[in-house]
């Protein structure tokens, strides 16, 4: 047995308005940031995990966005396993 | 309304609820029947006529709305319920357990003003095939309060022209006049989406708050539609029971 740290990042698909992205995206050009062309906000999960290798972590945390951690309707996910 | 005409409703009890006595407050002295909390440890609610789940924030909308709740035990059980055919209304909070839990498509997002939603706003009633509408027409225009922050409704194309083709879109955000247009939806919601069931229209989910507006006193009487449309629904059933 092996401990993981595992980093899943939830965003909103890119067919879902994010208006609180395009909230933040004013309050940077009114801060002066105009080269900014877009903003995105999403959320950043880290679990720890102890199990046999880093497939079957990868295997049961995409189990675990699908029924909890990301709503497949408005979000993708994406996982990342170090150990 | 005699005694034996009263049914058992059950308003589901999650940490963070708080329309649970608004919801107990209009079924048990408004429409006179009877109502028991239930604690969302509950793993059976076998017993109860129509199940409640009320507005709130559950879990302090944790994760993402509804996602918690949805989760807890009692949700198995009201799956169940729903499956037997039985009326499952979700107000509010409710709505996005539901939308979280599966028995409803789609999804609840932010407002797209980003801002809580707290006014009065008119309805068109989209469908009567279902339970919860059964005592209106198609086209008529109801005056009823929504609070939210979260109220903005997406699904797929797909799941939309589901929704429509089998009418379940039960309730449209629109003008006095009863026109869809963009200023008269709160909240950004696909096609001014204010309320849907399921396909066999035994579950309703809705953001605006029947149980706010069934009393004189509060203003607005036209929340009373929706539970005695349910109430008419049980009577029609242990009817038909009873004749089998």
């Amino acid at each position: 047995m092996k401990e993981f740290k595992v980093k899943v990042e939830v965003k909103l698909k890119p067919v879902v308005l994010d208006p609180q992205g395009k909230t933040v995206l004013t309050a940077l050009h009114n801060l002066g940031y105009e080269k900014v062309d877009d903003a995105r906000i999403g959320k950043l999960i880290e679990l720890k995990i102890t199990d046999e290798d880093a497939g079957k972590v990868k295997e049961r945390v995409n189990d675990m966005c699908m029924k909890l951690l990301a709503n497949p309707v408005i979000e993708d996910f994406v996982v990342n396993v170090e150990e | 309304m005699s005694k034996s005409d009263m049914y058992k409703f059950g308003i589901v009890v999650f940490p963070g609820s708080n329309c649970d006595h608004d919801c107990y407050h209009a079924i048990k002295n408004v429409f006179g029947q009877q109502c028991e909390f239930l604690w969302h440890h509950e793993t059976d609610v076998g017993r109860f006529d129509c199940i409640v789940l009320p507005g709130g924030f559950s879990y302090g909308d944790y994760l993402r709305t509804g996602s918690i709740a949805s989760l807890s035990p009692i949700m198995k059980s009201v799956e169940k319920f729903a499956q037997a055919g039985k009326p499952v209304i979700g107000i509010c909070n409710g709505f996005q357990v539901l939308v979280e839990s599966g028995l409803l498509p789609g999804a609840l997002m932010k407002n797209s003003s980003l801002k809580f939603a707290c006014k009065w706003v008119h309805l068109r009633v989209e469908s009567t095939n279902n339970i919860f509408t059964e005592n209106m027409k198609v086209g008529d225009i109801l005056d009823i309060p929504v609070a939210h922050g979260e109220g903005n409704y997406f699904c797929t194309p797909n799941e939309l022209k589901a929704l429509n083709e089998n009418s379940q879109i039960v309730f449209r955000y629109c003008e006095k006049n009863g026109d869809l247009t963009p200023e008269s939806n709160p909240n950004g919601s696909i096609e001014n989406i204010a309320g849907i069931t399921n396909q066999a229209g035994n579950v309703l989910g809705m953001m605006p708050h029947p149980e706010r507006c069934s009393e004189e006193i509060l203003n607005g009487t036209q929340g009373r539609l929706i539970f005695e449309s349910i109430i008419s629904w049980l009577n029609l059933n242990k009817k038909e029971k009873d004749r089998a």
